[in-house]
């Protein structure tokens, strides 16, 4: 019946859809498997090219990870969310792969964040009402993709995780082995300096024009 | 309240994890304070731009051969 289903979607304690998969796939059935890499492979993606920025890496990254799921998902204990799993062993790939782009030189999610940039607003310009409208769909993307690279990388997973991708703080916290407030205060950060880089492209222009 | 302290639970109020009484505070800080009132909207705007739009795309063919990767490698038992 229509009303149950509905009913026992919103139920709290219901079985995410994915415990059922998992368990396929541990069953054998590879095609369990086809669909989890499916439902997640562009958020994996994404976070790949977010913290390598750089294509052919992301491109190895999503590999990677979802084999490495594939093989380590006998360790998979359910008491966190797979996809939350799943994001943590793409973050982790993400990061050898830059170790290894910069040859020897230490990457790791707490370096560059010894900046006050942005941590207090400068420019309080309002914005034009929908600012996205004056520009196409390619130079808006290059605007924000050009504004994001531009963060520290501590910031930018942060924010990447939580705000784009939809992690609780405390999932974001989990992933990248961080505390709840260091979290907490390296996005509001990332936020604000997000907003004031934007600000330059978005803000009402004087005198009445566009 | 000083802006400061309007700044620091930024991220709470857009985050909607404020209690009603913090809230009040804060909407009587937002009535006095233009440039607060806009580092919450813009703020907002920003990550309502950054959810909405996609910045690295994933293309079909690029999907369809990772994804045939992936499968290929699982099925070989990696």
């Amino acid at each position: 019946m229509p009303m149950s289903t509905i009913q026992s979607v919103a139920g709290e304690n219901e079985q995410h859809p994915d415990v059922a998969l998992i368990a396929q796939v541990r069953a054998g059935d590879v095609s369990a498997f086809d669909q989890l890499v499916r439902k997640y492979d562009r958020q994996i993606f994404r976070i790949a090219q977010h913290i390598t920025q750089n294509r052919e890496d992301a491109e190895d990254v999503m590999q990677d990870a979802f084999l490495k799921a594939y093989q380590k998902l006998d360790q998979f204990q359910g008491n966190s969310k797979f996809y939350t799993w799943l994001v943590r062993i793409a973050v982790n790939e993400s990061l050898m792969r830059l170790r290894k782009r910069r040859t020897g030189k230490m990457v790791s999610i707490d370096e560059d964040i010894e900046t006050e940039e942005g941590s207090v607003p400068r420019d309080l310009a309002d914005w034009a009402p929908d600012p996205e409208q004056n520009y196409s769909q390619s130079e808006l993307a290059e605007i924000l993709r050009k504004t994001i690279q531009g963060l520290p990388h501590g910031f930018r997973v942060v924010f990447v995780l939580r705000d784009m991708e939809g992690l609780s703080t405390e999932e974001t916290a989990e992933t990248l082995g961080l505390s709840v407030p260091a979290v907490k205060s390296r996005l509001l950060r990332a936020r604000l300096q997000l907003r004031e880089r934007l600000s330059r492209y978005f803000r009402r222009k004087k005198g009445g024009e566009k | 309240m000083t802006c400061t302290e309007f700044l620091a639970l930024l991220d709470d109020l857009i985050d909607d994890t404020v209690t009603t009484q913090m809230r009040a505070d804060l909407q009587e800080h937002l009535r006095g304070c233009e440039h607060c009132e806009v580092t919450l909207n813009t703020t907002r705007k920003t990550i309502e731009i950054y959810r909405s739009h996609e910045i690295y795309d994933l293309p079909s063919s690029l999907r369809e051969r990772l994804h045939a990767a992936i499968m290929e490698r699982c099925k070989k038992g990696c």
